[in-house]
């Protein structure tokens, strides 16, 4: 689910780092610095975390980091918007249950 | 489908065209452009001053006693609005540029869809040749041999999948 | 504690204007922004920008984000602190952000505020599905970000913002079903629609969504025709299969930085929502406090940058940078008015007249 080819934009995948993070325990890749949020669309998941009120699944809505929608667990912590939290070898990224821990 | 009903589809009017004597004459610009909005790369863009603007936000007009057809503005419009027709390429074929920022490209020579400006298929048309002005060259300004009839209906065109895979 | 001069808050097309035309009138600046690179919403911009010279016309805006970008960095006077959140302006004038997860404080003379818009949200069963994104989310995924958001799109609302990610859609090779507008005719520009329109797009006015639906993720919609009083119409509904569903319903400005101040605002629907009311040289009612930009009213980014401009070179003019001040602020609002004097402008100069003091 990546672009690899572009009328406008110039290709830069090529020159960056791939790299391996978990989401859920499993094993993915990623470009080293594109955001979280990015990466886990590009590997197909949708379901980011649940909803506290009524445990229904959420996913990415504004991507700069407005809204709360894509808030997940990495490396334990809580509460973390994936869409500007950058991403680096080895990231445990969980799915997000109700409010998270704190 | 109640596609918007409210539009009127806007037609070449006799004024916007070139006289029958300047068409026979050779290459032209059309700004397909009938909407007031601040913007004004097609008078910047233009060498030999055919464009005008009487304000930022006017539509723009052709002189085309000036226009060469150099295909500058095809290249430099931001609405994509510009287009280049030769209706003298011969008795039965005329040459139409547009604007294109999709990939793959076509070849030179290579047969694409000719389409209209609604998207709809027209009939197939040939790959004259492809340049790049400004920008890069991102925008390509690629120019096809449509059939004189069609020359002022194809504003698009679609490539074949069977020559690309 | 930091200081600054001239503190701008925002690193996009109009805070970067302002940053520059303070700078180039002597005065030291602080420009804040809490992305790793400054451009704001030019990032992901990959179509060509209207205007006129002054505002780049003809240039796409991930080139004017890098153009601006670098006379920024290149610029002395400015000090550029990315990946700063600004969390809150104080009453004694002291403002707190979050650089790298560090709090800090810093103060200033002068405060420029240029922090864009936030997306609409649309009501309609389950749009709270995974798969529906705003419009900026779809461009930052795929413009930025280089990931593709999905294989089907329906977009809803046809205003520029819609009309432009549809051909960006396209671009990516990504199918767009279909745009649906509310509203009886589309809101954006005639040569946005033509573009989409070429590539067989189908626009839908007078429609709406009703629901979205699929199992923990989109996978298609059911809209419908409304009538003038925005209700369905029995017997119109389609069901559209799609894997995302992109929300291109409008921008409203994000303003709420000054709100505690107490600043005078209004709700002013054609600039957006809530608008600061300010004076011909962009500054609100609480004195020191300039906004520029979409936070000021939502419009396009070439008007963005000569706001940008006006509220920079406005701002050191306060602290005793007066060069040529008058003519510059003259230039710059006169440009400004020409680019607002268009049809299309026509709700854009209604909604000023409401918050100009």
């Amino acid at each position: 689910m990546r672009i690899n080819n572009h009328p406008i934009l110039d290709q830069k995948k090529e020159e960056e780092e791939e790299i391996t993070f978990t989401f859920e325990g499993k094993e993915l890749k990623g470009f080293k610095g594109e955001t979280v949020a990015a990466a886990l669309i590009a590997n197909g998941v949708r379901v980011f975390r649940r909803s506290t009120k009524d445990n229904r699944p959420r996913g990415l809505f504004c991507a700069i980091g407005n809204c709360s929608s894509c808030l997940m667990k990495v490396d334990g912590e809580s509460n973390v918007r994936t869409c500007m939290k950058r991403l680096e070898e080895g990231m445990e990224v969980q799915r997000q249950e109700g409010e998270g821990e704190i | 489908m109640t596609e918007e009903k409210t539009e009127i589809e806007r037609s070449l009017t006799d004024d916007l065209l070139p006289s029958v004597e300047r068409r026979k004459e050779g290459p032209y610009a059309l700004c397909e452009c009938h909407q007031r909005i601040p913007c004004n790369p097609c008078l910047t863009s233009c060498p030999t001053g055919a464009v005008s603007l009487d304000s930022i936000n006017d539509t723009p007009e052709v002189d085309f006693d000036k226009c060469a057809g150099c295909k500058q503005c095809v290249s430099a419009c931001p609405g994509l609005a510009c287009f280049v027709i030769d209706e003298t390429y011969s008795t039965d074929s005329a040459l139409v540029t547009i604007p294109y920022e999709f990939l793959p490209l076509p070849e030179e020579g290579e047969t694409v869809n000719g389409l209209d400006r609604k998207g709809n298929f027209v009939k197939e048309v040939t790959v004259k040749n492809i340049d790049s002005f400004s920008d890069n060259g991102k925008t390509k300004v690629i120019t096809v041999i449509v059939p004189q009839e069609a020359v002022h209906q194809i504003r698009n065109i679609e490539i074949r999948e069977e020559n690309h895979g | 504690m930091l200081t600054t001069e001239i503190v701008v808050i925002g690193g996009g097309p109009a805070g970067m204007n302002s940053a520059l035309a303070a700078a180039s009138q002597g005065a030291e600046v602080t420009l804040l922004d809490r992305n790793w690179e400054l451009g704001g919403q030019l990032v992901k911009q990959t179509h060509k920008f209207f205007g006129s010279e002054n505002q780049f016309a003809g240039e796409r805006g991930i080139d004017i984000a890098e153009i601006l970008s670098e006379r920024v960095h290149d610029n002395s006077r400015i000090t550029v602190r990315k990946n700063s959140s600004v969390l809150g302006i104080y009453h004694d004038g002291v403002l707190t952000f979050e650089q790298d997860d560090k709090y800090k404080k810093l103060t200033s003379r002068q405060t420029v505020v240029a922090t864009g818009a936030a997306e609409k949200f649309l009501s309609f069963t389950n749009n709270d599905l995974p798969g529906v994104y705003g419009a900026g989310a779809v461009q930052t995924l795929m413009n930025q970000q280089g990931v593709l958001p999905g294989k089907n799109v329906l977009i809803i609302g046809a205003g520029n913002i819609g009309l432009i990610v549809a051909y960006q859609l396209l671009q990516a090779g990504v199918s767009v079903e279909a745009i649906i507008e509310a509203l009886p005719e589309i809101g954006g520009y005639e040569v946005h629609r033509d573009k989409i329109k070429r590539m067989g797009v189908p626009i839908l006015t007078s429609h709406s969504i009703k629901k979205a639906y699929g199992e923990e993720r989109v996978e298609g919609a059911i809209i419908g025709e409304i009538d003038s009083s925005w209700s369905f119409i029995d017997g119109t509904k389609k069901d559209f299969k799609a894997d995302v569903i992109c929300l291109a319903v409008g921008l409203s400005p994000l303003i709420d930085l000054l709100h505690p101040l107490g600043l005078e605002i209004s709700y002013v629907p054609n600039l957006g929502g809530l608008a600061p009311k300010r004076d011909e040289y962009l500054e609100t009612t609480i004195s020191g406090y300039f906004v520029a930009g979409d936070c000021a009213g939502v419009e396009e980014a070439s008007s963005a940058m000569m706001e940008g401009n006006i509220a920079g070179l406005s701002a050191a003019n306060s602290i005793g940078y007066k060069k040529s001040f008058q003519e510059k602020f003259r230039n710059n609002r006169d440009e400004l008015r020409k680019l607002r004097e268009g049809e299309t402008a026509k709700e854009v100069r209604a909604g000023l007249g409401e918050v100009r003091l």
